[in-house]
């Protein structure tokens, strides 16, 4: 099967792991405000493409629409996504569990990376991107981030 | 994304990660994940199933609770692609005219592809045509597939996101032209083994390798997974 190929290929695949594990003690999930960081290479409607090489980020609307699936990568299914969105961006379910007071609520700001980058240091997410992204959560008043791969 | 993970949770923030390739997540410790062993592309495991998709945020979620980290947990049910088992789909009778079999064929799917457009209100293609743009550009690739120099021919952009475009196109036809959602992979076996259009991009893939072209143009014109040569290699 495709999935077993792929993965069997990238298996040694280098990564960038921190010396030291860094670790944020979260509030009750009851409480916390909740985003989505995905890496499916998303865009809102009319932005350029995404381009292999790209540590940039994309900031998704509140209003959730008109996104598009950009990735540069063949090699993952996309007629998931077409179908139903929240099999990549789940934030149907996030506003489900906010109304049940689950969590505290869904945030307003979602972002996008590009995962399979070349450059597996990831020197631009570590050191500028990464950082920025956090920045734009955090004056939402996200408490808690689930990532997303694709 | 776990080298990300770590990034954000630095910053304050509480990062649950889901993975799809365990040994990734092994190599850049984030600090709480839960592989999902779940086909690529979808890490909720199962469209139009929000039981399912809950089972997975729960899950996830859950990870919050540990007192310490890094924390990699499986998530119990596992999900396999369908490449192996590819949409049976019944393609439109196409006039075909002077138009060069893919072409045309191509043109036929178009309505197919409106509907699913329609029904689902998103689509995948536009990286450098509109869906309506879609049968000229196979019939260019045709040309390229039969002997024709790729850059001679002048594709309207980037060859790997043009041919994006036409698979996308088919993929997203497919939807409209078989009963139940597709599991992963199952419109990619169809386009390029069961169609003309397929076997167009898979001859302009070989034709553009030996021709010299960039490994980036020719590489990614099809999932690795799907590449035949014809020596068999």
């Amino acid at each position: 099967m495709g999935d077993d190929r792929i993965r069997s290929e990238l298996a040694d695949l280098a990564g960038y792991a921190f010396d030291e594990v860094p670790w944020t003690s979260p509030r009750p999930l009851s409480e916390s405000r909740v985003a989505i960081v995905t890496t499916a290479g998303l865009r809102v409607g009319g932005q350029p493409d995404w381009n292999p090489g790209d540590q940039s980020f994309t900031v998704l609307p509140g209003d959730r629409k008109d996104l598009v699936l950009s990735h540069y990568s063949p090699n993952f299914d996309r007629t998931g996504w077409v179908v139903d969105p929240n099999v990549v961006l789940p934030i149907d379910r996030l506003d489900e569990m906010a109304a049940e007071g689950v969590i505290g609520s869904v945030a307003d700001v979602h972002i996008s990376f590009m995962g399979a980058q070349i450059d597996h240091t990831l020197e631009t997410i570590r050191l500028d991107t990464g950082p920025a992204a956090a920045r734009a959560l955090l004056d939402d008043g996200v408490d808690v981030v689930l990532l997303t791969p694709v | 994304m776990g080298t990300l993970a770590s990034v954000l949770e630095a910053s304050g923030i509480a990062t649950v990660a889901l993975s799809l390739i365990r040994q990734q997540v092994e190599t850049t410790r984030p600090p709480r994940a839960l592989h999902c062993e779940f086909p690529l592309g979808r890490p909720l495991g199962r469209p139009e199933d929000p039981a399912f998709q809950r089972s997975v945020l729960d899950a996830a979620l859950a990870l919050l609770d540990e007192p310490e980290g890094p924390v990699l947990v499986d998530f119990p049910e596992e999900i396999t692609d369908d490449s192996d088992a590819p949409l049976v789909c019944t393609i439109p009778p196409a006039d075909n005219g002077d138009l060069h079999p893919a072409e045309a064929e191509a043109r036929g799917l178009l309505p197919a592809w409106k509907r699913s457009a329609d029904a689902y209100g998103r689509s995948t293609v536009g990286k450098v045509v509109a869906a309506e743009e879609v049968p000229g550009l196979v019939g260019l690739f045709a040309r390229i597939a039969d002997g024709e120099g790729w850059q001679e021919v002048g594709l309207p952009g980037d060859p790997t996101k043009a041919a994006a475009d036409v698979r996308n196109f088919y993929e997203e036809a497919a939807l409209s032209l078989t009963e139940v959602v597709p599991g992963a992979r199952q419109a990619e076996t169809w386009f390029v083994d069961h169609t003309a259009a397929g076997d167009v991009i898979q001859r302009t893939r070989v034709a553009m390798k030996e021709q010299g072209a960039g490994f980036y143009f020719w590489y990614y014109l099809l999932p690795a997974t799907q590449h035949h040569d014809p020596e068999g290699g």
